[in-house]
């Protein structure tokens, strides 16, 4: 557990970087969060990042595949949005828990 | 007189039925229990029948055997839930009415989820161990294998028994290193997630078996297809993966019936509070074990824990009173390791599988992220105590709240 400065706020993360308090969260930290990635947000990022925090606070198991019927974006366009591991980099911005297993 | 409905007769099903039909007057409810298949399977098994460990005699039974007398058991399908007007109908015309449902309809695998899965070489160099039908090809095709690339693949969270992918690495691993040819056989294991181990502490305590086993991983990999020509997985960002016998976990899904009836999430498991373990949208309908969209392991052990919750809730619903009882998401399972050894995990929603020891009357303690002998026989054990005390609905020795006793807090 620790903090970090990111868009002239403080946020508490993880030991992994993914933020622990999601009010902490706004689009600024965001657009922060997602260039240490390496990633430019548009507002079809957004739209995902949303989705992504809504799911969250109702409490409901997050897939790769979810997002993919949201109908904001199909699982192909969710790689292109979020590189490398659209689940885990997306979770990450949108200021929720990374994706995990039961160990 | 007044009707209980349970949706399923699997693992979380049959103990509902049993610890109902000892707590409620017979003249006052009528039980009934409704589910398509007879004849019960101990799922943990079938991890064991690909390497020969148990055969098919070993997991199963007789449904009957372990519904209580008294208890109206009907073997049909489920056409769907009219919840609004709290009846069943059921395949055929027949029509139940309720004055509580239990929902237990499970999760099973659909291997047609997945393109390619479920063609020409399906069950010949492709199969599922989550089935008795794909645990016993298997079996048969291993007896005969020469080696060469083994992949273990997850085609998509959440599924059934999150440890078994990595148990059957494991006793792979034993099986073809006694067979005199595991200098021949590459075993990698596949995974959607960012790692085999996902929990931080877990992670540090149990990654260097993999390591110490030869082990290949290949993390954020999400399975679009499978090229049945190149026999390879193909990922989403056009990754391959080649093999030449592939074990997978298809795609987990809920009974179409949860879909049918509109209760569901997009992988039809039914919305549930994760506490009180009512359907989200109707206070008369509980569900319990896979068939739950709980944010916990869908596995025996939390079925287990939660019929406890359930059972309590339930009782608190029919004498009107709040629901008071409250599940924790506590699941613990053994995670078999190879060569007479295992690990074990003990956790809930809130607490990661912590290291230290887990206190059992009587044959404990067994260690925590630890890999050990008395874990494994503790799974050995676990086949008895399944069919003889767990599915009656009998007390076990075990809390169905989690204790932090006997758990370390530890940072690294």
């Amino acid at each position: 557990m620790g903090q970090k400065v990111i868009a002239n706020k403080t946020i508490d993360v993880n030991d992994e970087g993914y933020m622990t308090d999601p009010s902490q969260w706004d689009k600024d930290v965001a657009s922060a969060l997602a260039e240490e990635i390496g990633i430019e947000l548009s507002d079809k990022h957004f739209e995902v990042l949303d989705y992504l925090r809504e799911k969250f606070k109702e409490g409901e198991v997050l897939t790769i595949r979810k997002v993919g019927k949201s109908g904001i974006v199909d699982i192909k366009g969710l790689y292109q949005l979020f590189p490398g591991g659209p689940l885990k980099y997306s979770s990450k911005i949108a200021g929720i828990p990374k994706p995990a297993s039961c160990v | 007189m007044k009707k209980i409905v349970i949706l399923g007769g699997g693992t979380a099903g049959t103990m509902m039925a049993n610890k109902l039909r000892n707590a409620l007057e017979r003249d006052e409810w009528d039980i009934t229990i409704v589910d398509q298949f007879r004849t019960h399977y101990y799922q943990p098994g079938f991890l064991f029948i690909p390497f020969g460990i148990y055969h098919e005699r070993d997991v199963k039974k007789p449904k009957s055997s372990f519904f209580p007398v008294g208890v109206n058991v009907l073997y049909t399908g489920i056409d769907k839930v009219d919840a609004d007007n709290k009846k069943v109908l059921l395949e055929g015309g027949k029509v139940l009415f309720y004055d509580f449902l239990i929902i237990a309809t499970g999760t099973k695998t659909c291997p047609e989820e997945t393109p390619g899965l479920k063609e020409q070489l399906w069950y010949k160099d492709i199969f599922d161990f989550y089935t008795i039908e794909g645990a016993l090809a298997l079996q048969k095709h291993f007896k005969s294998w020469q080696g060469g690339k083994l992949v273990m693949a997850i085609t998509e969270i959440p599924y059934k028994c999150p440890v078994a992918p990595l148990e059957f690495v494991f006793l792979a691993e034993e099986f073809f290193t006694k067979k005199g040819i595991r200098d021949k056989v590459d075993i990698t294991i596949v995974t959607p997630m960012a790692g085999v181990f996902t929990k931080p502490i877990a992670t540090k305590m149990l990654s260097e078996l993999l390591v110490e086993k030869n082990i290949n991983v290949v993390a954020d990999f999400y399975i679009e297809r499978i090229d049945n020509e190149k026999k390879a997985l193909v990922s989403y960002d056009e990754r391959e993966v080649p093999f030449d016998t592939l074990t997978i976990v298809p795609v987990n899904m809920g009974d179409k019936m949860v879909e049918r009836s509109g209760l569901g999430d997009d992988l039809n498991f039914v919305f549930t509070n994760k506490h009180t373990l009512q359907q989200r949208d109707h206070e008369e309908i509980f569900v319990i074990g896979d068939a739950a969209n709980l944010p916990t392991s869908k596995a025996g052990s939390v079925a287990h824990f939660a019929s406890e919750i359930l059972f309590d809730n339930l009782m608190n619903a029919i004498e009107g009173r709040p629901l008071t009882a409250h599940f924790d998401g506590h699941a613990n399972c053994y995670i078999e390791t190879g060569y007479g050894k295992g690990a074990l995990i003990d956790f809930n929603y809130d607490t990661e599988p912590l290291p230290g020891t887990f206190p059992l009357p009587g044959i404990g303690p067994f260690g925590l992220l630890k890999n050990t002998k008395i874990n494994h026989y503790g799974k050995i054990m676990f086949r008895w105590i399944y069919w003889h005390l767990l599915l009656k609905g009998k007390e076990l020795p075990v809390e169905a709240e989690m204790t932090m006793a006997g758990k370390k807090r530890v940072t690294f």
